[in-house]
């Protein structure tokens, strides 16, 4: 079998056919360039980050919304950190922080339960954003507020899943020759759930796992695989064909599929997951909040989060737009495609 | 006295007197006076610096010993011999003075291993939550002959470091987010080390300590002061894996995590064997590692070679350095 | 944020468990997956989201064989 070395040896003189590979999520889009995958890549590979950064997606209503909730009086959001520098069409959470809103930063949404208990004439809010990986932790967590008849903890969901998304990136254009597929997504739907997009556009997916030589061997095979509709599993540690079916079952016990607004690509439909009706009684608010406000009518987050356009080929990239100014959510998210450039500053070639 | 602190502790009079006789003059040297009048020297080093962390005990350190070897560290950086201290407290209404007595206690003790003398002091009582704040400032000796600046690393030289990244930050950050885990703080006086490399013959051209912000940051303001390209080499940074694992499950990164009792030597490369044998056998210099070179292909560029064999070029730190979690 | 890396169980208490990653402990709750003491999991959110398998030398030499088939 080869090993690392080989496939370096492999990337770094590859001279085929041009090739374009998205990668969908945004810890790999962090994992590449941290540990500095394009320096690495023959010129003929062009890895592309796609839309796979949840906060990035989410449309500023639903900030704006969550900022809404965070400023009444008997009302605290609670959210992971990402959520927190997220521009809504005004502010972010962490400006209205500053104007008295309530704001908990949590680990994991299990602490939410701890915070209700302490305050139990206090409405918790959390923020559900997240893809496939995290719905299962939501459903869990809505088990828990059954079994445990918590009364003063609702979600508010900007859920979203991944076929759709990117069936819309293969349909609505993009030279895309294969995709680096998402690890923990897989852990969750089984890799199986790849397999129609391979098939309907002829394409390779190779699902990785995190550390930079997992991604090293996807990116192998996925160049292998060339216009040929495999999904290939190149983290058999923890995926497998069909997913982990416990997890499945609890996300559809309490969500169902709805159109969602993706941040700068409009409405998706069936992309998105709610509460269903008969746990209305645990939903914050969650039905159409799909508008979405540009807070710098520049900002090309759009074009970055569907792979037309690199980050460091906007106009406002390290210029009007860094980190610590950011003028979309791309640069503010460490999980953003622009944010993940610009500290690294990655321009690849 | 009772238990905590309360607002009349600031009030200049009695109660202030009683608190300074109870548990600052008990730890310190300094007289009752205005100012302090000390033996001076040719060439000074000064430095400030603030804590304000919280937790205000931590595993292996508090606020204290933190900030002595703060101050002491800055001024070791420039080649300085530190010799006074002064410190003030802001203390909040409602501050354990068992807890304040540990605090200064340990100042104490920080003080006497860096072999520092504090000085003078002050102390302000605010409202709050019985939280408490420390300013430090500090005079050092230098030798005239001693010559060290960020500006001066040149082609050729070897960037070594003194030890183990992240420890410091970790060991805070899994307090406040609840990961149970045996990290401990690193902070520490850098003296034995830092006189021992002044004392030798190592020609030493640039030292830092290696605090907030981390090494990336540290290394990539050496860069661009000096306008040197520095490459340095994963495999070689010394980071403990259950520091690397702690970063690995909040997607943080221990190039950019604090520290409080490491720094980092630019030296001649003729040297470089003979420094890192020096920072070895000093306290708190086990771990050192040579990590990598000055250079000139890229003026002003910090580049990391990844484990892989993939270059990374690293900024300053941008953000808080929170964790993330999805 | 994807946790690249697994954690070992160290205990199975009631719906949680108790996952080290190399000296740092973590609660994470079992509701996904069944675990008991010893086994290598993935944790996101604090949540365990699955089990590791031991992969045989032989799954990935199978897979690279296909590969090179593919050409």
């Amino acid at each position: 079998m080869m090993d690392r070395t080989d496939i370096i040896r492999y990337l770094q003189s590859y001279d085929g056919p041009e090739v374009s590979i998205m990668e969908v999520c945004g810890s790999h889009t962090g994992a590449i360039s941290k540990s500095g995958i394009p320096s690495l890549l023959s010129d003929k590979i062009h890895l592309i980050s796609g839309p796979g950064c949840p906060v990035c997606v989410t449309p500023s209503s639903y900030v704006d919304r969550l900022i809404e909730l965070s400023m009444r009086k008997d009302t605290c959001v609670v959210t992971f950190g990402d959520m927190l520098r997220i521009p809504g069409s005004t502010v972010s959470l962490a400006q209205a922080k500053g104007q008295g809103a309530h704001v908990e930063m949590v680990y994991s949404p299990f602490d939410i339960l701890k915070l209700a208990a302490k305050a139990p004439q206090t409405t918790f809010v959390f923020a559900a954003v997240g893809f496939e990986t995290t719905m299962p932790v939501y459903a869990l967590l809505m088990q828990t507020l059954e079994q445990e008849s918590v009364s003063n903890v609702k979600l508010l969901t900007a859920l979203k899943t991944m076929p759709p998304v990117i069936d819309t990136l293969c349909a609505q254009q993009a030279k895309i020759d294969g995709f680096l597929a998402p690890g923990h997504v897989a852990v969750v739907t089984g890799y199986k759930v790849f397999d129609p997009l391979a098939q309907t556009y002829k394409i390779p997916f190779g699902v990785a796992g995190f550390q930079a030589s997992q991604i090293l061997v996807a990116l192998y095979g996925i160049l292998h695989a060339y216009h040929q509709p495999k999904v290939m599993n190149f983290y058999p540690e923890v995926v497998t064909e069909a997913g982990n079916e416990k997890a499945q079952e609890l996300i559809d016990r309490y969500f169902e599929p709805v159109d969602a607004v993706w941040r700068g690509m409009g409405i998706i439909c069936g992309s998105g997951r709610q509460l269903r009706n008969q746990y209305s009684a645990f939903d914050a608010g969650s039905a159409n909040l799909n508008e979405d406000h540009k807070m710098n009518q520049k900002c090309c987050c759009d074009k970055v989060l569907t792979g037309k356009m690199r980050p460091y080929q906007c106009p406002l990239y390290g210029k009007a737009c860094t980190p610590l100014q950011p003028q979309g959510a791309c640069m503010v998210s460490e999980e953003g495609n622009c944010h993940s450039y610009f500290i690294n500053q990655r321009n690849d070639r | 006295m009772n238990n905590s602190i309360l607002m009349i502790h600031g009030s200049g009079g009695q109660a202030t007197d009683d608190l300074i006789q109870t548990i600052f003059t008990r730890s310190f040297s300094n007289e009752m006076e205005d100012s302090a009048v000390v033996a001076g020297h040719q060439k000074l080093a000064v430095s400030t610096d603030s804590f304000v962390v919280t937790p205000l005990v931590f595993k292996n350190g508090d606020i204290g010993r933190l900030a002595v070897c703060g101050t002491v560290n800055d001024l070791l950086m420039r080649g300085a011999i530190p010799k006074y201290l002064t410190c003030g407290f802001i203390l909040e209404e409602g501050l354990s003075i068992d807890l304040l007595k540990k605090i200064v206690s340990s100042m104490a003790q920080a003080a006497k291993e860096a072999g520092v003398s504090i000085v003078a002091g002050d102390t302000k009582v605010i409202e709050g939550n019985g939280g408490m704040y420390i300013n430090t400032a500090g005079i050092g000796f230098v030798d005239p002959k001693v010559d060290i600046s960020a500006k001066k690393a040149q082609d050729g030289d070897i960037i070594l470091v003194s030890g183990n990244l992240g420890d410091h930050h970790a060991a805070i950050l899994g307090d406040r987010l609840s990961i149970h885990s045996e990290i401990e703080s690193d902070v520490a006086p850098l003296n034995t080390m830092v006189e021992r490399l002044l004392e030798s013959d190592v020609e030493l051209h640039s030292m830092r300590d290696v605090t907030r912000g981390g090494l990336a940051t540290v290394l990539k303001e050496l860069a661009e002061n000096s306008q040197k390209t520095f490459h340095i080499y994963e495999k070689d940074i010394p980071v403990s894996r259950a520091v690397q694992d702690f970063c690995g499950l909040l997607g943080l990164d221990p190039l950019y995590m604090g520290n409080e009792g490491k720094c980092v030597c630019i030296v001649a490369k003729k040297d470089a064997q003979k420094a890192l044998s020096i920072l070895r056998h000093s306290p708190y210099g086990q771990n050192a590692s040579i990590i990598g070179s000055v250079e000139t292909d890229r003026p002003g560029q910090l580049l990391l070679h990844t484990d892989i064999g993939g270059i990374r070029r690293l900024s300053v730190l941008q953000t808080e350095g929170l964790p993330r979690i999805c | 944020m994807c946790v690249a890396l697994p954690g070992k169980v160290q205990k199975v208490f009631g719906q949680k468990a108790l996952v080290d990653f190399n000296g740092n402990q973590v609660e994470a709750r079992t509701g996904l997956v069944d675990v008991k003491t010893g086994d290598y999991v993935l944790v996101h959110a604090g949540c365990i989201l699955q089990k590791m398998n031991e992969i045989e030398a032989e799954q990935m030499t199978e897979l690279f064989s296909q590969l090179e088939a593919f050409r």
